[in-house]
């Protein structure tokens, strides 16, 4: 396992209580966004708060994720998964299950009912995988909005069938061709477009990350995880569970869980990075095993970055963790001591990949492997009469190009 | 000291009648040597002010012109520490010439803010602009700079309402920057007329200059925008010039002073009732 030592300084009473009134969770998180974006975040912030507190928004969100979404999603208990690794018995969230294949969909149907209630007429998006595209693709035709889509051009080339499926649903890809031409270069972009179309422009940011509110914003439409997670696992086992597992890319999957779940000391979390070809290499994406904080994208965060400030590529198998930074609060989760972030190979994840199929029946995203690469360690490390419930996030259908090609097979 | 190098230079320019030139140049671009030959030609080809961008790996409110000029530079090899190397080195020929170093928060973050203000002061550098650093977030860089004598330049633009405007200027010293468009570096044209009236508005909001940038690039816009402004930048255009020089093989240096020759011309004759060139 693979870990850096965190500071026990600063333990809050209550984890659940933040941001902070500056959008900040410690010392990470806030508003680092060009002076032209000030007034629009601030609007955002004032809306989002205004929608949280109201009950038919709530109400209406609540029919949507029900009704189109296929909310709950089932806790189901992976015997063979369990079996195989002998130690605590592992639980799936399935968010792969969700409307649109990720648990993406949840922050999307959140953001766009807010979207038009605040008056805005177009969307813009970024995708890393292509998961987030397409559910905002998917919410922008079910409400009729107009919606295009940031995708640095590399992704573009190894995910196209979401590319695809984005336009079967009316969206407009643009691919990104600045920088590293992925995730972080497409989140540059829809900024640019953002500040020059400030007037009816609302910008569906996909992750847990970004500036404030986003962070919070989208971990509270996220948290329907946790809360579900909450309720079936005391449904079946009586009890909470000893353990929660999540990718972390942004983090928001791994912040949905975990957040319900923030103040039951009892209970702990792992967030499991994408280590690429390892952290030592210095190819791989996992930000707060291989970096240091600094600001991008408007927030100050864990990211990679080299001795200047220059923010350097992610690289992951997985494109929907290909990203330089981590979201704000799992940053301050991390130097609290209160959720433990370890990583994954991509060899790790691939194996894992396999192992889901063959065992379960369940073609995990390749994003989803990541976590679930680290369950023997945490299955055995909770031991045998223990519970860990793990976030498959997504599904796997998207990658089975890229698990062909590097198994050597051609499909 | 560093911070009267600024006032002094407007207080002179209010005496002739005429707003400042504020060229934008990016500091290693298209390398170190050629970037200092620039700049220490920039006084003579008629800038005023100059501002001196420093490279980021990802700068959110620029267009493509200057994200390609950062490029070019950070594959040279531009660091921080180097631009202000290169400002020390221009510092030894001119000592009136202030220079506002622009760029984003994480190579400061990195540097470490009180470390950064004490050093590029000691540099030369007059006043600093950092574009994802609003007020909210400038509380700890505002204070290390203003220890330091160095202005924290902050901008506004057509979505600051007066309200917003009241927060954006308390405390600010120097000059303060009107973001001419609603959008990145180079993309749009700013208009004289509609940028005018909000030139007022900031104006009497924070009793200092206004300077105005995004969206000014030819000599004719520089004037126009020199009669309502007390100063106009021009940065897209200039570093558009180095790409070209670049991709013509021609002299960088001649190129880029020429274009600044011909855009302070047209500045300094705004308000004279001369046709700019």
């Amino acid at each position: 396992m693979n870990s850096t030592p965190s500071t026990p300084s600063a333990r809050p009473n209550d984890y659940s209580a933040y941001p902070d009134a500056h959008g900040r969770f410690g010392d990470y998180g806030g508003q680092y966004v060009p002076e032209t974006l000030m007034p629009l975040v601030h609007d955002l912030d004032a809306a989002y708060s205004a929608a949280k507190a109201d009950e038919g928004f709530q109400a209406e969100l609540a029919s949507f994720l029900t009704h189109y979404v296929g909310r709950p999603s089932p806790l189901y208990f992976a015997e063979r998964l369990t079996a195989h690794f002998g130690g605590a018995k592992v639980y799936l969230k399935r968010e792969e299950l969700n409307h649109t294949g990720s648990h993406k969909i949840n922050n999307c149907m959140g953001q766009i009912l807010l979207a038009m209630r605040m008056g805005k007429t177009r969307i813009i998006a970024e995708t890393g995988a292509g998961q987030h595209g397409v559910a905002t693709a998917t919410v922008c035709a079910r409400f009729g909005l107009p919606c295009v889509v940031y995708m640095g051009s590399v992704d573009v080339e190894r995910q196209k069938p979401n590319v695809f499926r984005m336009n079967l649903l009316g969206a407009e890809v643009r691919p990104v061709t600045s920088g590293s031409e992925t995730l972080k270069d497409a989140m540059n972009e829809a900024l640019r477009d953002w500040v020059t179309n400030v007037h009816d422009t609302y910008y569906l940011i996909g992750s847990a990350a970004g500036m404030h509110p986003y962070p919070a914003m989208v971990r509270d439409f996220q948290a329907v995880i946790g809360r579900e997670v909450r309720e079936q696992v005391m449904a079946v086992e009586g009890r909470l569970p000893d353990a929660l597992v999540a990718c972390v890319g942004g983090g928001s999957n791994a912040i949905g869980l975990f957040h319900p779940f923030l103040n039951d000391a009892e209970v702990k979390l792992f967030g499991v990075e994408a280590a690429g070809q390892g952290v030592d290499t210095g190819r791989h994406a996992a930000a707060i095993n291989g970096g240091r904080p600094g600001v991008l994208h408007g927030n100050m965060t864990y990211l990679l970055q080299d001795r200047e400030g220059q923010i350097e590529e992610a690289h992951s198998i997985s494109a929907g963790l290909d990203y330089p930074g981590i979201g704000p609060e799992h940053a301050w989760l991390h130097d609290v001591g209160r959720a433990t972030y370890l990583s994954a190979t991509d060899t790790e994840s691939l194996d894992a990949f396999k192992l889901c199929a063959e065992l379960e029946g369940i073609l995990p995203a390749i994003e989803s492997a990541h976590a679930l690469a680290r369950l023997p360690e945490i299955t055995k490390d909770v031991g045998k009469g223990g519970i860990v419930v793990l976030n498959l996030s997504g599904r796997g259908d998207k990658d089975v190009a890229t698990v062909a090609a590097h198994l050597g097979m051609q499909i | 000291m560093s911070k009267s190098r600024i006032d002094a230079r407007f207080a002179a320019l209010k005496a002739e009648g005429r707003a400042a030139f504020i060229p934008y140049v990016m500091a290693g671009d298209p390398d170190q040597a050629t970037a200092l030959g620039i700049l220490k030609g920039l006084p003579a080809a008629g800038a005023d002010l100059i501002e001196v961008g420093f490279p980021f790996s990802d700068p959110m409110a620029e267009g493509p012109p200057i994200q390609r000029a950062a490029q070019r530079a950070i594959s040279k090899g531009m660091t921080l520490a180097k631009t202000l190397g290169t400002i020390a080195a221009f510092r030894e020929t001119d000592q009136t010439t202030p220079i506002i170093l622009m760029g984003y928060t994480n190579p400061l973050v990195t540097w470490g803010y009180e470390a950064f203000a004490h050093d590029a002061a000691e540099a030369g550098v007059d006043g600093l602009i950092v574009v994802d650093t609003p007020p909210e977030e400038a509380g700890v860089l505002a204070a290390a700079l203003d220890a330091a004598g160095v202005s924290l330049i902050r901008l506004t633009t057509p979505t600051s309402d007066d309200a917003r405007l009241k927060v954006i200027v308390r405390g600010t010293s120097g000059f303060v920057y009107y973001v001419s468009v609603a959008g990145v570096t180079g993309v749009k044209e700013a208009d004289a007329e509609t940028v005018a009236p909000h030139v007022e508005r900031v104006r009497k909001a924070s009793g200092l200059p206004v300077a105005v940038g995004f969206g000014i690039k030819t000599p004719e816009r520089a004037a126009a925008i020199a009669r309502v402004a007390d100063a106009v930048v021009v940065g897209s255009a200039l570093v558009d010039e180095v790409a070209v020089a670049v991709d013509m093989n021609e002299d960088v240096t001649a190129r880029v002073l020429s274009k600044v020759e011909a855009l302070a011309k047209a500045v300094r004759a705004a308000r004279t009732g001369q046709t700019a060139v």
